[in-house]
């Protein structure tokens, strides 16, 4: 029934490559109403000639220069790394993409797309809110009209971006149904797509959903990996022992892996988010404690119960809290290439403060997974070891979650935000 | 002696001995209604819903109004081509604990009230139960077949062998942007009828079907003599009277649980259901003029189809 999975080395390092129906070994593939087969085809179309198009990829390349601010630097932590019993640790700063994630790279790919298609309007779901802002970002730059599916209970959790969605143009249209999460959105998200497919584009934030999305994702997230490789040979005149990255949807992930697939001797490591821990059965660790099945487009592990049923998940980041992941990361899984680890809310939060307390960066809570699978790598692999973590993007829209988490607001903090939210004036006229 | 996927013609379906349960499908009930110069009216509700016995009776009382075929929901989690008025009905029916093995026990009783039952499911569900188990257990169940409105061709190749080994309905959809080959595709795969999705969009009704739903019906019938049912929209006699002149079937869903979302109480919901379903059964009779002609669908006549079982 599936065709076989392919990890080839190519002349680039170019390796897992899906069949011409999107699937990487059994994973991947479309699972979507028919309704929806002609934009997917009239997608992958375009995206395959765009990537045959030396014209688009040098727009791409320059406004990746010249707008999102890349080559994002790679930064030694030499403090960070005395708590990893001196293993060499390298950050991939995508902290310091503009709108302060590696989101933006994968956004400004599809907003070109969406203009060679000739669609007028863009959809988005969004989590935590990173992707939404990307593209709301790409949206205003391009003059394409944008909306944005979220959470009800996630635009409560990061207000702060909803705010910047609309100062940036963008609809955020809150979803009710459901579990009001991430999921729910992407339902929506879909929903609304199919009704208005003709004249919208769906921006996917992450390498999920039907092909050829995946592989497209991947592919305008595979930069991060090309400039780490390039950057981690000048730096130490090596490659590393191990690459280190959150995965909830997975598209950092799979955008830092991605080009050291060929490099056998190159460990590579994804960390779920670990919620509560596996036990208590509040988690978003997909791979971990999740079974293949089919959901928003594609077969992948997912968290569901006995009859299919998408389970509730968990995570202190609304980035990683997702059912699901993308099918490419199944398919490591299976065939060994890489790894996953479960990273819990107590450690992801001890690391997202050892990372602040030692190198003066506040990483995503996301990202801050990273961290503390990498540090405890390091203490595993020993001095020698060289490790590089994507810091896959920063850590500002969680100053409130980490401030509650750790007690830093005094009851009098809490009284005066309680006071402020209410004496605030309603927006007055027709504001933005 | 699996076909591949889009290659599996109807009239190849009983090429193997057919399972304990295997029914006629929903050929016999096309060829009837064709025969009277009438539609076929399909009438959907999620299982479990407005409460477990209460989707019986409501079923019940659908069939004794005039309701050809029932479309059992199976309720599922994230109902991504559903409008807001089925996913209020699939949420209260998960919430009340709903799983496969209730669905299947829902065709039981319903079979038994001589419509055929066609199960209305998402993929997810049927793989995890199991492709083989579950086409077994449906057709132990009397059930007719199913209809998979996220199951791509490409990807129905287990399915489609399964449920030809035991002789269940595959009822795949076809939308107004489906170009020819895609429609060509679809139609291959489907045995019982072909669901024509009559507007671009999720489930729920809407103040006009429209002339696309028309012209996709004239496309489809370019490739198939299967009948072609239309859904989506349709919530009133009218409605249906209008889409039963041009089309085999007539599909409706969200009218029916909005009657029982709005009701007072149940008993008073099944009878607004009842009082629906008389309204659309007169519409699918009453505007048979011009179009029972030379439109194919209903495939007693036909050497076509996987619809040849008449009993």
């Amino acid at each position: 029934m599936f065709g076989p999975g392919r990890l080839l080395a190519g002349p680039d390092g170019t390796v897992s490559e899906p069949d011409g129906n999107g699937h990487f070994g059994p994973y991947g593939g479309r699972f979507v109403p028919e309704a929806l087969i002609p934009a997917l085809d009239e997608l992958a179309d375009a995206y395959q000639s765009a990537r045959q198009d030396r014209a688009f990829a040098a727009r791409l390349d320059g406004l990746l220069a010249s707008y999102a601010g890349r080559p994002t630097p790679l930064t030694e932590v030499q403090r960070l790394s005395a708590h990893a019993d001196g293993a060499r640790l390298l950050l991939k700063r995508e902290d310091l993409a503009h709108t302060g994630s590696h989101k933006i790279n994968n956004v400004l790919g599809q907003a070109l797309l969406a203009v060679r298609m000739g669609k007028p309007r863009v959809i988005a779901e969004t989590g935590a809110g990173q992707h939404g802002v990307a593209t709301a970002t790409a949206c205003a730059l391009f003059g394409l009209e944008c909306v944005v599916y979220m959470g009800e209970e996630d635009t409560r959790r990061q207000a702060l971006n909803v705010a910047r969605m609309r100062l940036l143009g963008a609809e955020v249209i809150p979803v009710a149904t459901g579990s009001a999460t991430l999921k729910d959105a992407i339902n929506e998200a879909m929903r609304d797509w199919v009704t208005n497919v003709e004249t919208t584009h769906y921006c996917i934030g992450s390498v999920l959903g039907p092909h050829p999305f995946p592989l497209m994702v991947r592919d305008f997230q595979r930069v991060i990996g090309v400039e780490t490789r390039r950057q981690v040979l000048e730096l130490a005149g090596r490659l590393p022992d191990a690459v280190v990255a959150c995965v909830g949807g997975g598209s950092n992930a799979i955008g830092i892996f991605h080009p050291f697939l060929a490099d056998r001797e190159v460990r590579l490591l994804g960390c779920e988010a670990g919620g509560d821990g596996l036990a208590s059965g509040r988690h978003a660790a997909t791979l971990a404690g999740g079974s293949a099945g089919v959901l928003h487009g594609m077969r992948t592990y997912l968290l569901q119960d006995p009859d299919g049923q998408t389970l509730p998940t968990h995570s202190i980041s609304a980035g990683l809290d997702y059912p699901g992941v993308g099918p490419e990361h199944s398919f490591l899984r299976d065939c060994g290439r890489a790894q996953y680890v479960t990273v819990d809310d107590r450690a992801a939060m001890d690391a997202f403060r050892l990372l602040a307390r030692t190198e003066g960066i506040l990483p995503a809570i996301e990202s801050a997974h990273a961290i503390a699978g990498a540090v405890d790598l390091g203490r595993e692999l020993g001095p020698d070891a060289l490790i590089v973590i994507n810091c896959s993007g920063r850590g500002d829209k969680d100053v409130d979650t980490a401030a509650r988490w750790f007690g830093l607001l005094s009851d009098t903090d809490v009284v005066q935000a309680a006071l402020e939210s209410v004496t605030s004036p309603e927006p007055a006229g027709e504001g933005w | 002696m699996s076909s591949p996927a889009g290659q599996a013609e109807g009239q190849q379906a009983p090429g193997g001995p057919a399972g304990p349960g295997a029914t006629a499908g929903t050929a016999g009930t096309f060829a009837r209604a064709r025969a009277e110069g009438r539609a076929v009216l399909i009438g959907y509700l999620p299982a479990g819903f407005p409460s477990r016995q209460g989707c019986v009776d409501a079923y019940s009382a659908m069939v004794e109004a005039g309701v050809d075929i029932v479309e059992v929901g199976l309720p599922y989690s994230d109902p991504l081509m559903d409008g807001p008025t089925i996913q209020a009905a699939v949420d209260s029916s998960l919430s009340a604990g709903i799983r496969t093995k209730d669905v299947l026990a829902t065709v039981r009783a319903v079979s038994a009230y001589g419509a055929p039952a066609l199960v209305m499911s998402y993929w997810n569900p049927i793989e995890r139960y199991g492709v083989e188990a579950f086409a077994a257990d449906l057709a132990t169940a009397g059930g007719a077949g199913a209809i998979t409105p996220d199951l791509t061709i490409e990807e129905a190749g287990a399915w489609l062998t399964a449920a030809r080994f035991h002789e269940l309905d595959t009822v795949f959809l076809v939308a107004p942007s489906s170009p020819p080959a895609r429609i060509d595709l679809v139609c291959r795969s489907c045995r019982g009828f072909v669901y024509a999705a009559s507007t671009m969009g999720v489930t729920g009704a809407r103040s006009a079907v429209g002339d696309r739903a028309q012209a996709l019906v004239a496309r489809t019938r370019e490739h198939t003599d299967l009948p072609v049912a239309v859904g989506l929209g349709v919530s009133s006699g009218e409605q249906a009277a209008e889409v039963a002149a041009f089309a085999d079937g007539v599909i409706v869903g969200s009218a029916f649980v909005r009657r029982l979302l709005d009701a007072p109480d149940e008993r008073a919901g099944i009878r607004s259901v009842e009082d629906l379903a008389a309204e659309l059964a007169a519409g699918v009779r009453s505007s048979r003029g011009a179009a029972g002609g030379g439109a194919p669908g209903g495939g007693a006549a036909g050497g076509h189809t996987g619809n040849e079982v008449v009993r």
